[in-house]
């Protein structure tokens, strides 16, 4: 890439930024608390977003910076089965339906803040709480890496060279998330959600007109692909499992994270959460369309350094200045809404199931959201330091095992929704047997999340998150009807309830 | 009952064999395209149908 700089949009890039730091700080007023000197209003907001601001604040978290590039980049390489992200964010949504409402509504009546409050609440165990936060949070970490690698090819592309912007741009991020909390990323998500849908709508508009309309777009990449001897617009027969068993992997995984998490949790009702499963799907349709962006690469033409590149050379070859200066602001905000939420989740867990757990059990509600926002602080600084420092494959491997990860606590923290059944004990063995057995298959496998099975001489290959979790269960099972049951103590045990209704 | 509408898209994308194909064409996009496309409104729509039948509680 050229050193030239598109000074229109560089002046774009920089109004844009300027913006969303102004609305960072002023989000601290926004919709202004008594105080906030308490993680649920610092870390939750207060729990008062309502459908609007969800949509926007989920939408804006869950389809993050590094989507926007990477997924048409895997497009662009592979075709067809780079798409696999569409059918996972079409069927997380019912799942979000049928079970984050009961979730909030737990949350909700008992004061939780994450993921671990909720297991501690529910079984009343510390080890469990322990295993299912620090997953929590070490599976985020290489996912705010992960957005810096999205800014990173945003500003790369608008020809600025070096660290400083980068860092620049993270050290405002935390010094308003720290002042703001959510209410920060919430505020700046309307600006970056418009923003990316008009960059989308443009290009799925523009661009194949330029290029001879959508059949030519995908007989170019057909052709390519042809040509190259490896991919294709449709899926070969050893990708059908892969393909499926990704998605749905991936749809089970997606709101155990700290960051989708906290969006559920903030928002203001059971109800809410419901429309936005309703509502939240409009994100996928862009996603869809934004993944056409790689077959619009081999339309275009494109000679590429690295597949990461195909979005911003996309744009930079067929766009005036000023609004490829407009593409890349979105994207690079887009990282900062889904980092700041990251930061603000893994704080919560930290603050809620470690330190007030294992270090100050007397911290003050004052005390607590402190804690959580120096934390929220070296949460970033570190994903920086491992970003400048580290490998980038190194994050990318991570948070490859990072997706694997976070699923093992869907049985703790899901399963106590509709039943009582599982006890505390079952449930860390399979936590444990799922993360050390998933982490060791996906090594043997030299980090590739697929692993190869055999059926009577067929061999298949299946997402190895799946596979992970198929172990975890079944331990949970066995190891729950071989343990004795032990007499239910006290009220810290009782199971929340399922809903009755249904 | 409603509820079983939830299930319809894990069916419908979830075995893959049902629309791995190029034709028919829409717009110029392949079967394979459209048909995961069209399924983001039509969840939607599924999902609306049974928000409308449960008990609203806040």
């Amino acid at each position: 890439m050229t050193a030239n700089i598109d000074m229109s949009a560089l002046a774009v890039f920089i109004f844009f930024f300027v913006l969303v730091t102004a609305m960072g700080f002023f989000a601290s007023r926004w919709r202004r608390a008594e105080s906030l000197d308490h993680l649920d209003e610092w870390g939750l907001g207060g729990r008062k977003f309502g459908t609007w601001i969800t949509w926007f604040l989920v939408g804006g978290d869950f389809y993050t910076a590094y989507t926007v590039i990477a997924v048409p980049a895997l497009v662009y390489a592979i075709g067809a089965y780079g798409f696999f992200a569409l059918p996972y964010t079409i069927i997380v949504y019912p799942l979000v339906f049928a079970v984050m409402p009961l979730l909030w509504k737990a949350a909700k009546e008992r004061g939780y803040v994450t993921a671990g409050d909720v297991v501690r609440g529910t079984y009343g165990s510390r080890a469990l709480e322990l295993a299912v936060a620090s997953t929590g949070v070490i599976a985020t970490m290489p996912y705010i890496a992960l957005q810096l690698i999205g800014m990173e090819v945003a500003i790369k592309a608008l020809g600025l060279t070096g660290e400083m912007p980068i860092i620049l741009a993270f050290l405002v991020l935390a010094l308003y998330t720290y002042s703001s909390g959510l209410r920060a990323p919430a505020l700046i998500a309307f600006v970056k959600d418009i923003m990316i849908y008009i960059v989308v709508l443009a290009a799925i508009i523009v661009v194949p007109s330029k290029l001879g309309g959508y059949g030519a777009v995908f007989s170019a990449a057909d052709a390519a692909f042809e040509a190259k001897g490896k991919g294709g617009i449709l899926l070969d027969s050893t990708q059908l499992v892969p393909y499926v068993t990704l998605a749905l992997g991936s749809a089970l995984a997606a709101f155990m994270y700290p960051h989708t998490l906290t969006g559920i949790f903030a928002s203001s009702g059971a109800n809410t959460i419901r429309k936005n499963a309703v509502l939240l799907p409009a994100y996928t349709l862009l996603l869809g369309l934004l993944a056409l962006l790689g077959y619009m690469g081999h339309a275009a033409g494109l000679q590429l350094e690295s597949n990461n590149d195909v979005v911003p050379t996309l744009f930079k070859t067929l766009f005036p200045g000023w609004f490829a200066g407009f593409a890349f602001s979105a994207i690079a905000i887009g990282a900062l809404v889904p980092a700041a939420v990251m930061s603000i989740g893994a704080a919560n867990l930290f603050t809620r199931n470690f330190w007030k757990v294992w270090i100050n059990p007397d911290v003050t509600a004052a005390g607590e959201a402190q804690v959580a926002k120096i934390t929220s602080m070296l949460v970033k600084v570190g994903a920086l330091l491992a970003i400048l420092l580290l490998p980038t494959q190194f994050a990318l491997d991570l948070q490859l095992l990072g997706g694997l990860w976070i699923l093992q606590t869907l049985p703790a923290l899901v399963f106590g929704l509709y039943t009582s059944w599982f006890r505390a004990p079952a449930l860390l063995a399979g936590w444990a047997a799922g993360f050390i057995g998933g982490s060791a298959l996906v090594w043997s496998d030299g980090l590739k999340p697929l692993h190869a099975l055999a059926f009577d001489g067929v061999t298949v290959s299946v997402y190895t998150g799946l596979l992970a979790l198929t172990l975890n269960v079944t331990v949970a099972v066995v190891v729950n009807l071989i343990l004795p049951a032990k007499e239910t103590a006290d009220d810290d045990l009782t199971v929340v309830e399922a809903e009755s209704r249904s | 009952m409603t509820r079983l509408l939830l299930l319809a898209p894990y069916i419908g994308l979830l075995w893959v064999p049902f629309y791995n194909f190029e034709e028919p064409q829409l717009f110029g996009f392949p079967f394979f395209y459209w048909y995961q496309l069209a399924w983001v409104p039509l969840t939607s729509l599924l999902t609306y149908f049974v928000y409308r039948s449960v008990r609203h509680d806040g």
